[in-house]
């Protein structure tokens, strides 16, 4: 079987749900190896990358790797397409993991798919554009085909691996030491998962009308373990924080479970979300745009039907 | 300080956009071209560094000759001049090509700092910040919602899934920025006019020493095998709220092993 490279994303030492996916999908194509950039690394993450196929584990330890922005990564990877000739990369279509994409792209001279929703034979990648209104089947043709894919395009499932550790040492150029990170901040967002990576997302839009009035999103979403989501009307309108816009020029999700409230569904809220698998709305609108893509919908006030359907589901819990 | 912001034309996102059935390439003619609408903060956050610092802020922007409107528009903001990199030989050109065409141009007409939104609305790779870096060789200042300037030496706040990253380097160097870093001018009567007589220097592959080879669409790293319209979703159910609206949808998502 051929080697897969799969870049493994991590948080305080925890391996993050999108790389068991790529792990899973790797699996199906190949033998994945999986390569850890930066400090952190544990027994149980070790552990975890194992469990679902990790044959091989690279380690990069070094504090330098994680100390600037995203060209430290990229020469990582770049070894090792040079050492070990493998199939393919994969790397999960974060913000960063496109950059790292993009530079491993050119450091040895391949192609590269960003957002793909899935990949087969031939590493031909599925992609969903314009909005989800036209769905395109690519390939790289030149060099080693460098994917990054989507979370939540893959169940994880456990296929315990050798797990076979390899330590890594990269002395990086001075180039990927141009842009040094001094501080990192983290701004709080409780127990909720993150957004990209979530598989329930909830969001409000213009219905939700204020600020205040976002808890009962965020009740909803905490009822079912999901991060919260917010259109471009709300973060425009000051209601909710910019950085979980939803739509073209913020982020995108494609969650197993979309919950939309309040939310029109212009074209630009659907780019970022239409290819969630399930998507529930709720909106008094009948005629709003957003229940052509309702798996299902309630007509309705969402003042009354959230709150009714956050009790609803704790009752069941 | 020399500002480079990257502008592109994209297709309407209000309008219907398709691939073309021949090449499978954009379809430009379908859809009205507007600029790039993340550019638009990009251009905004050079205009304020320039008015901040001195300097010269260029326009550059690779597309057909249509891409003269987005310039135009760019420069009725407050830009002081444009390269419009233009060549037939260009089109169908992947993130790999468009980057070392962008690299080479900004090679030759010089920068101190260069500028790009986030990613286009229309591919949507959100490599090209990054893939810029890599081949100027200059530090990644990227998915910036702050920026500031202080002689040679720049810092960023970069976004990330946490919150923010503090950057610090050196120019020259590469920025990309979010939205909502800034709110983009609209611009004035008197500036459409005079970016009327602002200098666009268009430019072929050869007058930037762009290999023919590295460009286009037979040379992309990368291939649409092929496309179709998305079949629509099946129809769900939409049920009017009588009052037990919450519970109905309590019930499908049951249905559904979310609950």
């Amino acid at each position: 079987m051929s080697e897969i490279l799969v870049l493994v994303e991590h948080a305080d030492g925890d391996v993050k749900k999108v790389t068991l996916e790529l792990l899973t999908l790797a699996r199906s194509l190949g033998e994945p190896s999986a390569v850890w950039a930066g400090p952190g690394y544990t027994d149980a993450a070790k552990a975890k990358l194992a469990e679902y196929g990790a044959g091989k584990i690279y380690v990069a330890e070094s504090e330098e790797i994680a100390g600037y922005v995203v060209a430290p990564k990229a020469e990582l990877l770049a070894k090792l397409v040079s050492d070990a000739s493998p199939a393919a990369v994969l790397v999960a279509a974060t913000a960063e993991g496109k950059e790292i994409a993009g530079r491993l792209a050119i450091k040895t001279d391949s192609g590269v798919i960003t957002d793909a929703v899935g990949l087969g034979e031939g590493f031909v990648a599925d992609q969903s554009i314009f909005g989800g209104g036209v769905n395109v089947r690519s390939r790289v043709t030149k060099g080693t085909p460098i994917v990054a894919v989507r979370p939540n395009s893959t169940a994880p499932v456990a296929e315990p691996g050798a797990g076979a550790e390899e330590k890594v040492e990269i002395a990086l150029s001075d180039a990927a030491r141009g842009a040094k990170v001094v501080e990192r901040v983290k701004q709080e967002r409780g127990a909720r998962p993150e957004l990209t990576e979530a598989a329930i997302v909830v969001s409000g839009g213009r219905g939700v009308g204020s600020g205040e009035n976002f808890s009962i999103i965020e009740k909803l979403a905490d009822s079912l373990g999901a991060a919260v989501g917010a259109s471009r009307a709300a973060t425009d309108a000051g209601w909710y924080p910019h950085q979980f816009q939803v739509g073209q020029t913020g982020k995108t999700v494609s969650p197993q479970l979309y919950v939309a409230a309040g939310i029109s569904g212009a074209i630009q809220h659907r780019a970022g979300m239409q290819t969630s698998k399930t998507i529930v709305v709720i909106n008094k609108d009948s005629e709003a745009p957003i229940f052509e893509i309702a798996d299902f919908g309630v007509v309705g006030d969402l003042f009354q039907v959230v709150p009714q359907l956050t009790e609803e589901i704790e009752k069941r819990k | 300080m020399n500002i480079v912001v990257c502008v592109k034309q994209v297709p309407d996102t209000a309008t219907e956009r398709k691939l073309r059935s021949d090449d499978k390439t954009l379809d430009r003619d379908a859809a009205d071209g507007v600029v790039n609408e993340l550019d638009e903060y990009a251009v905004e956050e050079a205009l304020r560094l320039k008015e901040a610092h001195g300097g010269e802020v260029t326009v550059l922007s690779m597309g057909p000759a249509k891409a003269t409107e987005t310039i135009r528009k760019a420069l009725a903001m407050g830009a002081d001049k444009a390269v419009h990199l233009s060549d037939d030989a260009l089109r169908g050109s992947d993130a790999l090509s468009t980057s070392y065409a962008l690299a080479e141009t900004l090679k030759k007409i010089g920068f101190d700092l260069v500028i790009l939104g986030s990613e286009s609305t229309d591919a949507r790779t959100g490599v090209l910040a990054a893939m810029l870096a890599e081949r100027l060789g200059t530090p990644q200042l990227t998915l910036a919602n702050k920026v500031e300037v202080d002689g040679s030496a720049i810092a960023i706040q970069r976004v990330t899934d946490y919150g923010y990253d503090k950057v610090e380097a050196s120019l020259p160097a590469v920025v990309s920025v979010v939205e909502k870093i800034n709110e983009p001018r609209y611009p004035s009567f008197k500036g459409i006019m005079a970016a009327k007589k602002k200098p666009v220097e268009t430019l072929a592959i050869g007058d930037a020493e762009i290999s023919a080879d590295q460009v286009g669409l037979a040379s992309a790293w990368s291939e649409v095998v092929d496309f179709a319209a998305a079949p629509p979703r099946a129809a769900g159910t939409v049920v009017k709220d009588e009052g037990d609206g919450g519970v109905k949808a309590a019930e499908f998502l049951a249905s559904k092993k979310f609950v």
